[in-house]
């Protein structure tokens, strides 16, 4: 294991960012730390690089006991949501900076930071300002910046979060790209659980300062481990006293099979590709179906059609339970 | 700042009233200080070159002037390495009693320079103050002597450099400091490659106002030299003594140079200033 985090707390004030988390974060992975904002996932990411301290528990980077090291002595490489250029240098001096540092030659530098930049496709930028270039630009030096000093971690904190959806997406399938080239140890914080599943390999849950679950993006997704990983996720739907993904559910009319909860559509939603359902039960439960233009022409249903609701076999569910967790991750069930 | 200077002029530039609002505030400005240090000048060079000539030839005079710049050089630099540490003490750090010692920072500025050159006689005074004796004992003379003028130059000047340096520190935030710590910098290589390129033009125009300001300097000096003609007579001091003395002429020409550095150093700030924007 490259990174073992054990037992750490933090707090700020009365505030409890972290509350006893243990975490093991395996060697050469992509490892993604998602959760809501102030959840503690960043407050975490800044502990294992030395930019925030631990109240309690400890921190081994490679078998080195690392609690009570500063930044610079940790060798972690950290990328910021915000980039943190150096505005003064040019964008070789950046990438060179611990390099520089560490007093390498200077023909082994430039050799290095030419090969980084080549990475990170900015051998054109190199002697620009970071005010000259746009965010993906500059994130993508501040990487190139991280990995020149050869980090036994990289730590990523929301990297793509400043940056427009379309460009963010980029950065997410090149950052997956690069890691497969380099294979250094990579921790990245986000909120978005598309870009976690997309990118990790791993995943690790965090909510109001605890570990939800750790797993593959598979794994969670298809076992979430209870009703906060469930709805962090993706979209749910309640059938019964269970969650369930609105993809999930299957429709029959009443000439059909005769399985399944009987109930009404109510109202008929599309959404490009996708058309969704809502079907009021007969018991009065409003449940959302999420079919494919095909599946749904298929159906031939219309607001107002007797169907029934069936949930395809070997789906994920989880047990809904207090309204007060509910409350926890109230956009997310509405976000698709 | 030149988009918001430009939307400031187009909204005063629709009102009417905004060719009397110029007029009052340059004749404002006119009476009160371009015309009476334009009298300086014209009263300096009323003679031609002979008062600057006699006051530049006087030995004492060119000592006073000598001691002014060595004093002023001296608090510039004592005043820009403190300020520009306890400005990152002040913007970077959290303690007990920060509000109060960020008060205190502000006390040079609002304290009479009169009271400071008496209170520092209280401290370091020779006979009686609190220090004094136990540092003469030692050698070290502090009230009456060059030490003494340079603590009151540094007491006035005090919070200029750090009322430019920490808001542009704020402004900075840390993350590019964290950063450079990340990828191996220890806190010195940190400062001197990161903090100090970042702050740099905080600190050269609160160098610049410090050198003015400890220039001009008369009452807090005035008080702790003991104006010891060719001792430690500076060159606010020469003027007052040439002023009283009915020596009008070498008063308006030591003025004359005083205010002409002054003007110097306004002029490199203003230089400097869009630079700062950019």
């Amino acid at each position: 294991m490259s990174i073992e985090i054990v037992n750490v707390g933090k707090r700020f004030g009365d505030f409890v960012a972290l509350d006893e988390v243990s975490v093991s974060i395996p060697s050469g992975r992509l490892t993604a730390l998602l959760g809501p904002s102030g959840g503690g996932k960043s407050t975490l990411l800044r502990i294992v690089a030395g930019l925030e301290r631990a109240d309690t528990g400890k921190v081994e980077i490679e078998g080195v006991d690392a609690t009570g090291l500063p930044p610079q002595k940790r060798n972690v490489g950290f990328v910021f949501q915000q980039y943190a250029a150096f505005k003064h240098l040019s964008v070789r001096r950046n990438v060179a900076f611990g390099l520089e540092i560490r007093k390498r030659p200077k023909d082994e530098i430039r050799r290095r930071v030419d090969e980084l930049l080549a990475l990170v496709h900015l051998e054109q930028f190199a002697d620009r300002l970071p005010a000259q270039l746009s965010g993906g630009q500059r994130q993508r030096m501040a990487l190139a910046r991280a990995l020149a000093v050869e980090p036994t971690v990289l730590l990523l904190d929301e990297p793509f979060g400043a940056l427009d959806a379309k460009v963010r997406k980029e950065l997410r399938d090149w950052l997956r790209r690069l890691h497969d080239e380099v294979h250094v140890t990579t921790v990245f914080v986000t909120h978005d659980q598309e870009e976690a599943l997309e990118v990790a390999d791993e995943i690790v849950v965090i909510n109001d300062g605890r570990v939800e679950q750790i797993g593959s993006p598979d794994e969670l997704y298809d076992r979430p481990a209870n009703e906060f990983v469930m709805r962090f996720l993706g979209p749910v739907t309640q059938l019964g006293d269970q969650l369930v993904r609105p993809h999930d559910l299957q429709l029959s009319t009443e000439g059909g099979d005769q399985a399944g909860l009987p109930g009404r559509v109510t109202r008929v939603t599309r959404i490009g590709f996708e058309i969704r359902v809502e079907v009021t039960a007969d018991d009065g439960q409003t449940v959302t179906v999420t079919l494919t233009r095909n599946e749904f022409l298929a159906l031939g249903i219309q607001a107002d059609s007797a169907v029934r609701i069936r949930l395809a076999p070997n789906s994920p569910t989880t047990t809904a339970t207090s309204p007060a967790q509910r409350a926890a991750a109230p956009s997310l069930a509405a976000t698709h | 700042m030149a988009d918001r200077s430009i939307a400031a002029r187009t909204q005063v530039g629709r009102r009417p009233g905004r060719y009397v609002l110029r007029a009052v505030v340059t004749a404002y400005l006119f009476f009160l200080v371009a015309w009476p240090l334009y009298l300086v000048g014209r009263n300096a060079f009323a003679d031609g070159f002979t008062n600057l000539n006699d006051i530049l030839g006087d030995p004492d005079v060119t000592h006073a002037l000598r001691l002014t710049v060595v004093i002023a050089v001296t608090a510039v630099v004592i005043n820009t390495v403190f300020g520009v540490g306890i400005s990152i003490l002040l913007v970077r750090y959290d303690f007990p009693g920060k509000r109060a010692l960020n008060a205190l920072l502000d006390m040079p500025l609002s304290v009479s320079p009169i009271v400071v050159g008496l209170a520092l006689i209280l401290v370091y005074g020779g006979r009686d103050g609190w220090f004094g004796p136990t540092l003469e004992a030692a050698g070290l003379q502090i009230i009456f002597a060059v030490p003494g003028m340079v603590l009151a130059t540094v007491f006035v000047a005090l919070p200029l450099v750090i009322r430019e340096v920490v808001p542009i520190l704020q402004e900075v935030g840390d993350e590019q400091e964290q950063a450079a710590r990340s990828l191996g910098a220890n806190a010195l290589q940190t400062f001197r490659r990161i903090t100090l390129p970042s702050i740099k033009w905080g600190v050269i125009y609160g160098v610049v106002l410090s050198l003015a300001r400890s220039l001009g300097e008369f009452g807090a000096v005035k008080v702790v030299s003991g104006n010891v003609l060719g001792e430690t007579r500076t060159a606010t001091l020469v003027v007052e003594e040439k002023y009283l003395n009915f020596d009008k002429g070498g008063a308006y020409a030591t003025a004359f140079l005083l205010a002409l550095v002054a003007v110097a150093c306004i002029i490199v700030v203003s230089v400097l200033r869009p630079k700062e924007d950019r």
